[in-house]
């Protein structure tokens, strides 16, 4: 035992056979299963996009500057995460905090411009699952992604108030950054269902 | 064995995890709800399995005997429709996939010297989502309408609320949708466990052929069971929500469906047939006494056809008119597939060939395994001609080709599986000559019964059709098939009574009964619960054969674990089985979401967001708390007769 306990813990996980993490190397696994689930949501949405051109007028519903403002937001969570991870393996636990903090804050302020985002849909634009085969795809797709987010908010405040607790132990650095990865694939996601769902209905042919 | 508890992992049991304190108990009722142990979780998947094998075999013994004669009414059409959908759905996902898992939990870690898979806890989740994902479907039976009458491909719109108003078909979407996380998080724990946690020395390249197909396999169930998950939450939108995904009133195109059903269901049937092979690439060396021929090959074959596996899902569409190009093109992929399939058939006659071959029953099976497999392969790329397609479509000449690949080939092998390995599990052997008796009953049996289905297919006989007319002609080979099912059943029936026999009442078995050559067949049978007591270092491919027949310096070595630290174990957990209740109460809450409970004939009752809430809670507590408590863990020490064994071979060395 003592042995083992002379060494950096965070160099301990990784004597695996492949030397990635078991949590790493499943997340991993996971985050390429969640890109099948994403891929089959965007290629219904865009299959009834190219049957089906004109059942809205998109960009009339679409509010193109907010969707802009809060995709950037969601960008720059992702930079604090990564500051949060490298935070988190240097054992700064302050600046850790304060980096989860800001990715959880920019995460909310994206939730909040998309509850916005819907309910104008909703209630200004008249556009709900049931309105027309755009708003089934729409929402489906864009609220999975929204879920996505809440989860991420939940489990990265999770660790935040877990950082305050003296369970906190040097190899969470690892917790950290597995939810890290989480948070960067799902950012990924949103730039993907940014372009092909709203950027491109502005392309002029 | 004994058994102490290190300072750090002490001071964690003494702390309250809340409602409970850390369950410790290895036996009874607790020791079964919270185990952690891979063994005891592939006991229970095999278990489960096997009694949903016996359900299915029951309903398709139904189906049969409907079809014995022309024109029979011992069943209405519509508990025939039932019926078929609920044994495809047994079958596949309750019955042949959990019995793949069974050995997958139970061998792989054995075969690659690891102590338990990589997130113990994680698998046990696995395993009660499996159970309750079962029950959940099987519930539909008693409710007012019944069970799903939708085919186990649930084709829109047949599926709309306006064709199926049944709640059975909400029961089978939310039932599949648990399956569907039992199986990912298997697959996510097996990947990282076959990728991470090998013995030292143990470079892919010498890993079994099972494992690596575990491998392969569990690949395929992460990258196609999203478009079914997705598929079926888009049915639920359309059929709770009113949205518009499959429903033509809005624009919904059915054909969406079949797309996305057949991403998921062809790599399924891979997913059906892999670790079928990789069974009987670990058997036919064994009663060879020769090496797999071409390892690196059946390994690549293994791969490629896991590849290929998602580029033919249309070859199912064929009569939709997808147009010439994409026909031609997935016609093309779908005989490519035959290479790689032929390229292991050919590698399993090498093996045998030149060898000393014994007829043992597992030998049997998997000979059989050969054979039946290859006669559904022929017929398979015989449908991958659009034009010969056309004409198959729909009849019982598609009935024919499946059941040959997924009884001739997933169930033979599965069988041989249970008697190859029921040494190891059990520490005794099952009776030769009844296993004998058992496979020429099933081998019999089962071509009686779907041979025939062969030329009623051909003579245009529908899938799926309830009755028929004395004077189509149908009558004879309709009825031999069903003595041959009733046959099978009984061959099936009688082999499980085996199990159950030899389990208490089986002669001894000694910790290598067959001269196995893979490591699981290195240690105890039944193997204590630390699997191993050492840690072995792998020189070669065959590792066990290699340590008894081969140069002393391919022999395994083995490591003691430390005297001070011992052997770090898992602890038992509440918390996947909260958990896993929890998805099945929101499950169940969606279920319910738009029925009415009536009570004494007046009093209505629709609750299904609150069972949904409460479910969502005890999910959301039991995630939280399975985090805070962590993996936890206590040490094991090996007992005098592992230790001996261990100075033994250091000695020799």
């Amino acid at each position: 035992m003592s042995s083992h306990t002379d060494n950096d813990p965070l160099e301990e996980l990784k004597k695996t056979s492949t030397g990635v993490e078991n949590k790493k190397l499943a997340m991993w696994a996971f985050l390429a299963s969640d890109c099948m689930f994403f891929g089959t949501l965007i290629s219904t949405h865009l299959i009834y996009r190219k049957v089906y051109p004109d059942v809205e007028d998109v960009i009339d519903i679409f509010d193109i500057e907010l969707t802009g403002f809060s995709t950037f937001i969601l960008l720059m969570s992702s930079f604090l995460m990564a500051l949060s991870v490298s935070a988190a393996h240097k054992n700064n636990l302050p600046s850790m905090r304060w980096c989860l903090g800001g990715t959880i804050f920019f995460g909310l302020i994206f939730l909040g411009c998309q509850v916005y985002e819907f309910q104008h849909f909703v209630f200004d634009k008249d556009l709900t699952l049931s309105s027309s085969i755009f708003g089934s795809t729409f929402f489906v797709l864009t609220g999975t992604h929204g879920v996505h987010v809440a989860l991420g908010i939940f489990w990265l405040g999770s660790w935040l108030i877990y950082s305050f607790t003296d369970r906190y132990k040097r190899e969470n650095a690892l917790d950290v950054e597995v939810a890290g990865l989480y948070w960067h694939f799902v950012d990924v996601v949103w730039i993907i269902i940014f372009t092909v769902v709203y950027l491109v209905e502005y392309i002029e042919f | 064995m004994s058994s102490h508890h290190s300072p750090d992992s002490a001071a964690a049991h003494s702390e309250p995890t809340g409602l409970w304190h850390r369950p410790l108990k290895k036996t009874g009722w607790v020791g079964f709800l919270t185990t952690v142990d891979h063994k005891k979780i592939g006991i229970a998947y095999a278990l489960g399995a096997l009694f949903f094998l016996l359900v299915g075999g029951v309903e398709a013994l139904i189906i049969r005997l409907q079809l014995m004669v022309p024109e029979n009414e011992l069943i209405s059409a519509r508990l025939y429709n039932q019926l078929f959908t609920m044994h495809g759905t047994t079958m596949i996902f309750l019955a042949v996939m959990p019995l793949s898992a069974a050995f997958f939990n139970y061998i792989m870690p054995l075969q690659i010297g690891a102590r338990d898979v990589a997130f113990p806890r994680m698998n046990a989740l696995g395993l009660w989502c499996f159970l309750l994902g079962g029950i959940l479907i099987n519930m539909s039976w008693f409710f007012d309408q019944g069970a799903p009458a939708i085919g186990w491909f649930a084709y829109a719109p047949l599926t709309d609320r306006q064709f199926s108003p049944d709640i059975g078909t909400d029961f089978w979407i939310m039932g599949l949708q648990i399956l569907g996380i039992a199986s990912l998080v298997g697959a996510f724990n097996f990947i990282t466990t076959i990728l991470n946690m090998r013995a030292p020395g143990l470079s892919m390249m010498r890993l079994p052929v099972f494992t690596w197909m575990t491998l392969i396999t569990s690949f395929l169930i992460i990258l196609a069971f999203p478009a079914i998950t997705i598929a079926l939450v888009e049915l639920m939108f359309d059929r709770h929500f009113g949205t518009y995904f499959f429903n033509v009133d809005g624009g919904g195109k059915p054909i969406l469906w079949q797309h996305l059903f057949w991403i998921f269901g062809h790599p399924e049937v891979y997913i059906l047939i892999l670790p079928a092979m990789g069974i009987i690439s670990e058997v036919i060396p064994v009663f060879s006494r020769k090496t797999l021929f071409g390892y690196p090959l059946i390994i690549f074959s293994g791969a490629v056809i896991g590849f290929l596996g998602f580029a033919v899902w249309s070859h199912h569409m064929f009569t939709t008119g997808l147009g010439i190009v994409a026909t031609t093109a997935f016609a093309f992929l779908t005989m490519l597939i035959a290479i790689p399939t032929g390229v292991k058939i050919f590698n399993w006659i090498g093996t045998m060939w030149g060898g000393r071959l014994r007829f043992t029953t597992p030998m049997l099976y998997a000979v059989g395994f050969i054979w039946m497999f290859m006669m559904g392969g022929f017929t398979g790329i015989m449908h991958s001609s659009p034009p010969v397609d056309a004409q198959q479509q729909d009849t019982y000449f598609v009935v024919a080709h499946f059941h040959y690949v997924l009884i001739g080939g997933s169930i033979f092998a599965l069988l041989c599986g249970i008697h190859y390995w029921f040494p190891k599990v059990s520490g005794r052997i099952m009776d030769e000559t009844w296993g004998k008796i058992n496979f020429y009953t099933v081998f019999v049996g089962f071509n009686i019964a779907f041979f025939p289905m062969h030329i009623l297919g051909m003579t245009g006989m529908p899938r799926r059709t309830h009755t028929y007319k004395e004077e189509m002609g149908w009558a004879e080979p309709n009825f031999w098939a069903t003595i041959g099912a009733l046959m099978l059943g009984f061959g099936i029936l009688s082999c499980i009574i085996q199990m159950i026999y030899s389990y208490y009442k089986g002669a001894k078995s000694p910790n290598d009964p067959w001269g196995g050559r893979t490591l699981e067949w290195a240690t105890a049978s039944p193997p204590k619960e630390y699997n191993f007591a050492y840690t072995p270092v792998i020189h070669a491919r065959d590792q066990v054969w290699e340590d008894r027949h081969g140069t002393p310096e391919k022999r395994m070595d083995k490591i003691a674990p430390d005297p001070e630290h011992g052997i770090h174990m898992p602890d038992q957990s509440w918390w996947p089985l909260i958990t896993s209740f929890g998805i099945f109460f929101a499950c169940l809450g969606i279920v319910f979401f738009r029925y009415e409970f009536t009570f004494f004939g007046s009093l209505s009752y629709t609750n299904g967001i609150g069972l949904l809430v409460v479910g969502l809670v005890v999910t959301l507590v039991g995630i939280v708390k399975w985090a805070l408590e962590g993996p936890g863990g206590y040490h094991l020490y090996p007992d005098a007769e592992d230790m001996e064994e261990i100075r033994q071979s250091q000695s020799k060395n």
